[in-house]
């Protein structure tokens, strides 16, 4: 292991991060901000409580999870996509660190910001609603499985994206639907019976049921289904990241 | 002196199935400067890229400072700095910031005051704060080496330096690599550019069609494959070349007012001495000599049309 490299790699990453701060800071606090106007209060106040919760405490949870798994993905697949576009790529592969240490660096940057901004959210989420966190040690263990989980895959993508509109397909295409079908913002016993069957095979819906169980001690699915499928997704990323390594796909000629 | 870099039989063969390379064996000596020439798509780059990293190759061994490049790449490549061809850099970091970063990828601790002798050497110091969009094509270039020697490597690898760069820079750039060589660096650059190599390198390879042609010191490769002409002036001219003087193979230039004989540089009798007393007996009175030694350039061209011919 390289600790020096893996840190330059990082704080490189953390620079971009803070070059935007203001930005980086400020657009989840207003996207919140207008979720919880819209939903919570002029949509919200029309219903009363799902799952014995107010429905603005209910959909935090489901708000946190949408940005953090977009944040990660779109942090990390720009992050390693942007020295390939640029070319600076030839510096990492000529430099003395190997796949996992550029890994660590980069998805561990991503991880860090999508955390960054998960709780900036938490705390504007505060500002709007009551929240009681029931579990805070399993809401901790989510959230941070959730970034790393993501800025894996996110790094996957950029690694595999030719072009800038292949970087946006998948966020666009798979997760962000994916995430809106998941329960962000219902809970799933609210749907019709098919349906219900149906979202079943959408494994978000297990991320965000976990997760709004830390909170509030209501779930979809058993929280150990949902431990189980944030773990398997990791695997998988991680499986990618190794076969990657090994065969130096889309990096080394 | 030690070779610092040896290549044997390295070999690459691109997935869409081109052999960019056919079996090179190289060897760089430590402290040297050695030009690798060669038309594009000769496979200059990708010897580099083999050697750096960047590309794996297909088959061969590259040990660099004795430790293997693929088992031992850690070390090997602490030891080796790249320019890249292109200009490759993040447009919106700062010049310090950036060379600092390639220390760090590294594995090497800070030294602010290393980058600060660098940067110094290579004129930017001054620019140390500006953002990489808002310098100079020559300055950009300038930072690549900047980032390329940040970690002090022993072999620097200057793929192309001079290409697209205006005459001032371009002897900026070998005063720069004058000064690295003064320092104890080993350098390898490639360049289609001949006067390049010729005014630098102290060895010389010719690359061409993925093999190497030939590698020699500058000086041995110019006097042996040099043709030196000698311009004979004529105070009057001539229309015919006097019978006495048909074995030496003069040529008629300039509407008969000069002779041109053509001779070996590195040969031990030119013939010139003889030729000049045939040339009084015939009567000629002369008005002027020249001589002028062919460039490597001819040479080059020479080597490769010969290569060509061959295959």
């Amino acid at each position: 292991m390289n600790p020096t490299a893996i840190k330059a790699m990082y704080v490189s990453e953390m620079a971009r991060f803070f070059r935007t701060f203001m930005q980086s800071f400020l657009s989840p606090v207003i996207s919140t901000s207008l979720y919880f106007v819209v939903f919570g209060a002029a949509i919200g106040s029309r219903i009363d409580e799902v799952e014995g919760v107010s429905y603005g405490s209910f959909i935090v949870p489901g708000l946190i999870m949408l940005s953090v798994m977009t944040q990660g993905i779109s942090n990390a697949s720009f992050g390693i996509y942007f020295p390939k576009f640029t070319g600076t790529i030839y510096e990492l592969l000529s430099a003395p660190v190997s796949f996992i240490e550029v890994v660590i660096g980069f998805a561990g940057a991503a991880a860090t910001k999508a955390l960054f901004i998960g709780a900036v959210i938490l705390a504007t989420s505060a500002l709007f609603v009551d929240l009681q966190i029931q579990h805070p040690l399993v809401m901790v263990l989510f959230l941070l499985l959730t970034c790393i989980s993501f800025a894996l895959f996110g790094f996957i993508i950029g690694i595999w994206a030719k072009n800038f509109e292949q970087l946006q397909l998948i966020p666009l295409l798979v997760v962000t639907p994916l995430v809106f079908l998941g329960g962000s913002f219902y809970s799933i016993n609210m749907l019709p019976p098919v349906w219900q069957a149906i979202t079943m095979f959408n494994p978000v819906v297990y991320l965000i049921s976990g997760f709004r169980w830390s909170f509030f001690g209501v779930a979809d699915v058993p929280i150990i289904t949902s431990l189980l499928a944030i773990g398997l997704f990791q695997a998988l990323c991680l499986i990618a990241v190794w076969w990657i390594f090994k065969t130096g796909w889309r990096i080394r000629k | 002196m030690t070779d610092i870099l040896i290549l044997e039989g390295v070999e690459k063969t691109y997935d869409s199935g081109f052999t960019a390379l056919h079996g090179v064996d190289l060897t760089l000596r430590e402290g040297e400067i050695l030009a690798l020439l060669g038309p594009n798509g000769a496979g200059k780059t990708t010897l580099i890229s083999c050697i750096c990293g960047t590309v794996m190759p297909t088959r061969g061994k590259i040990t660099v400072g004795g430790f293997d490049a693929l088992t031992d790449y850690r070390r090997a490549r602490s030891l080796i700095g790249l320019v890249p061809q292109e200009i490759h850099l993040e447009p919106f970091s700062r010049v310090m910031d950036t060379v600092r970063y390639s220390r760090g990828l590294f594995g090497k601790g800070r030294n602010d005051a290393y980058i600060e002798k660098i940067l110094r050497d290579l004129s930017l110091w001054d620019k140390r704060d500006s953002r990489v969009m808002e310098l100079s094509g020559g300055m950009k270039r300038r930072v690549l080496i900047a980032k390329a020697l940040s970690h002090e490597p022993r072999i620097l690898f200057l793929d192309e330096p001079t290409a697209g760069v205006d005459v001032d820079l371009r002897k900026e750039m070998w005063e720069v690599v004058a000064n690295l060589k003064a320092a104890g660096v080993s350098i390898v650059l490639t360049t289609h550019y001949i006067e390049e190599a010729e005014a630098m390198a102290d060895r010389i390879g010719v690359i061409n069609r993925g093999r190497l042609a030939l590698i020699e010191e500058k000086a041995a490769l110019m006097s042996r494959l040099g043709r030196k002409t000698l311009k004979i002036e004529l105070e009057t001219p001539v229309a015919v070349i006097p019978d006495a003087l048909t074995s030496y193979g003069l040529q008629i230039a300039d509407g008969g007012n000069a002779l041109v004989y053509e001779y070996e540089a590195g040969a031990s009798r030119t013939g010139i001495t003889r030729l000049l007393s045939d040339l009084r007996d015939a009567g000629l009175c002369l008005s002027d000599l020249s001589t002028r030694q062919s460039t490597l350039e001819e040479i080059f061209v020479g080597l490769v049309h010969q290569q060509e011919e061959n295959a």
